[in-house]
């Protein structure tokens, strides 16, 4: 280990600890503390040496201020981030950043809930963090979803607007998601799409990942900025690789290995689900690696093909999500590409072959006419 | 009817490029199919069959890619049947009159297609389409290539066909294009028999040797 490391683990042993963090406060040992702060230099794919750079800015924390806005949404994604079984340091790190309204768990309601964000908007602006669950309609003036009284559009132009800047959690905040789906009653369209002034950075995923929100909190925490995106928004961290090449089930789609039938021999003993419609070919997601509800499982490991829940409009491209291609539109539903290619080949071989013979025939005749001649 | 002559009409290049276009088209159409309903064939994981059958896709479609790259260049650099002109008899006065004659010839009015020493006006005009065809083929392929690595220079130069399909219409295209590729070679094979028979001027031989027979006065 070179000086400045030892160093610097050094100051973070002995640093006198008079008065006991926020940490301590809430009942985690400095031994946990240190290891998600080490597991969040992994999940941000920084080197572990950062680890007590993180530990650092979080014993700081100047306690920002959190809003969390529900639109057009099932809530799934405050689901997932309250599902934690036990609360760890995760979950304690929204409990610190002062959440101070989140109308899903929130006591106040009513106007006392609305007040508490018109606080927020008088007193913290562009200091603040937004986080927006569900889509938001545009059509007929976005009466398609109102929270005491104003718009959806109205509340994001304003409290996204003015925010330091917006997380977009879950799919239909970040691009729409299903309820854009096709035909889009409302016109729902994501954040940024709703309001392209805010900043905004997309977790997308039915649900999102917390691991990645928490994530992308501690990377603002530690580094004062949003992590890397891609050209959709999202971080690079959690969405720069694909499902495919992470999968556990790959080494069956090299060797040639595949589930023919749900519950197939091949099924049971994991092999690929490429046949059976699985988009992690096309899926860019930490799923893998990741994983869900405390690193149990996810839909892949789970034994279910991937839908493709974090990229922009999957709900309709998508589908069929138990099909590897979708049909060839204007043709029969049980038509694929293959049949109909293979149908067209034929076709053609036959109608070929009855030129030939008629050529053939007229030749002959050509030619006797011509001996007639 | 005057003396036959040997002319030189297809330049290597032309017949080159014919023949990997051949040999690519038919090993990307073999592994394409296996790509797109794989059979298991594999007894371990360690086996890798699925691997070598898309490498092989791969460095066909490179082959392919270069191959098709050349021929356009050769549409330029080369003799007159060469030309990119050949293509687009529809241009100008004598491939419309072409045109029309072979049209005839082929649906049973006339029982001569008219003489031409390079495409016929209507290959030429099916070659063109079936170029567009190859050029959807390497455009697509190589976007379906690319998403091992959304951040390389792959990515930047096919990656923004992703905004006019999406995922799944883009592998369903270049899927179904296949299938017209395919019908196409069958068409093509066919025709060259048909002309070879009837206009007798050695069209099957001329893309293995380059050479036509052609009437003295030409
Ligand atoms: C005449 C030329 C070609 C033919 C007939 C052909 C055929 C096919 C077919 C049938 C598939 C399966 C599609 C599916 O069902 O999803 C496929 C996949 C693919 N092809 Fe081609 N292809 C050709 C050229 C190319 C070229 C030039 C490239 C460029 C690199 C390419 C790259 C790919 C890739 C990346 C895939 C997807 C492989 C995967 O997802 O593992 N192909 N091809």
């Amino acid at each position: 280990m070179d000086k400045t490391k030892e160093e610097q683990l050094d100051n973070q042993q002995n640093k006198p600890l008079k008065e006991p963090t926020i940490w301590e406060e809430k009942g985690i040992s400095r031994r946990d503390f240190i290891k998600f702060c080490t597991a969040m230099s992994a999940a941000l794919a920084l080197p572990v040496t950062f680890a007590p750079k993180i530990a650092q800015a979080l014993d700081e924390i100047k306690r920002p201020t959190l809003v969390w806005l529900e639109f057009q949404d099932c809530a799934g994604n405050t689901e997932a981030l309250l599902r934690a079984t036990t609360p760890d340091v995760a979950t304690l790190i929204l409990d610190i950043l002062s959440l101070d309204y989140h109308e899903t768990i929130m006591a106040a309601a009513g106007h006392q809930a609305e007040e508490a964000l018109n606080g927020v908007l008088r007193d913290q602006k562009g200091k603040y963090i937004c986080v927006v669950e569900g889509s938001i309609p545009l059509r007929d003036d976005g009466i398609y979803c109102c929270i005491g009284g104003k718009s959806a559009l109205s509340i994001a132009r304003e409290v996204c607007g003015n925010a330091f800047a917006t997380i977009a959690v879950g799919t239909c905040a970040s691009y729409g998601g299903i309820p854009a789906a096709a035909p889009n009653p409302t016109g729902a369209v994501g954040v940024k799409d709703a309001v392209p002034g805010a900043t905004v950075i997309n977790l997308p995923g039915c649900p999102l990942n917390p691991d990645n929100l928490t994530a992308t909190i501690v990377h603002y925490l530690t580094f004062g900025k949003l992590p890397e995106t891609d050209s959709h928004g999202r971080p690079l961290f959690a969405y720069g690789k694909r499902i495919h090449d992470a999968c556990e089930r790959r080494s069956h789609f090299d060797a040639g290995q595949y589930v023919e039938i749900w519950g197939d021999s091949a099924h049971r003993n994991g092999h690929c689900l490429y046949k059976m419609g699985c988009k992690g070919p096309e899926t860019y997601h930490n799923c893998p690696t990741q994983r869900y509800n405390m690193k149990t499982s996810w839909p892949v490991a789970s034994g279910h093909g991937c839908v493709g829940c974090s990229e922009p409009n999957f709900w309709d491209t998508m589908s069929p999500f138990y099909k590897r291609l979708p049909n060839v539109p204007g043709f029969g539903i049980e038509s694929t590409a293959d049949k109909i290619g293979a149908g067209l080949a034929v076709a053609t071989a036959a109608a070929l072959t009855a030129h030939g013979v008629i050529s053939a025939v007229k030749k002959d005749k050509d030619t006797d006419e011509k001996m007639e001649n | 009817m005057g003396k036959l002559v040997s002319k030189y009409i297809w330049e290597s290049p032309v017949r080159i490029t014919h023949w990997v276009n051949f040999l690519s088209i038919l090993t990307l159409s073999a592994t394409g199919i296996y790509i797109g309903s794989p059979k298991t064939l594999a007894l371990t994981p360690s086996q890798y069959i699925m691997g070598w059958v898309r490498f092989v896709h791969f460095v066909a479609a490179y082959a392919f890619t270069i191959s098709v790259l050349s021929r356009i260049y050769w549409a330029f650099a080369g003799n007159e049947y060469a030309n990119w002109r050949s293509l687009v008899p529809y241009l100008y006065k004598e491939g419309r009159r072409n045109m029309k004659e072979t049209f005839l010839f082929y649906t049973f009015f006339k029982s001569k297609p008219p003489h031409s020493l390079g495409h016929n006006a209507m290959a030429g005009t099916a070659y063109l389409s079936v170029f567009l065809l190859y050029i959807v083929m390497i455009f697509t392929g190589f976007a379906l290539y690319s998403e091992h690595a959304p951040h390389s220079l792959v990515r930047t130069l096919f990656g923004w066909q992703f905004s006019l399909f999406s995922n799944q219409g883009m592998r369903l295209t270049h899927h179904c294009v296949m299938w017209l590729l395919l019908v196409f070679a069958i068409q093509h094979v066919y025709s060259a028999w048909l002309m070879e028979v009837t206009e007798k001027n050695g069209v099957i031989s001329s893309i293995f040797g380059g050479y036509k027979s052609a009437p003295t006065k030409e």
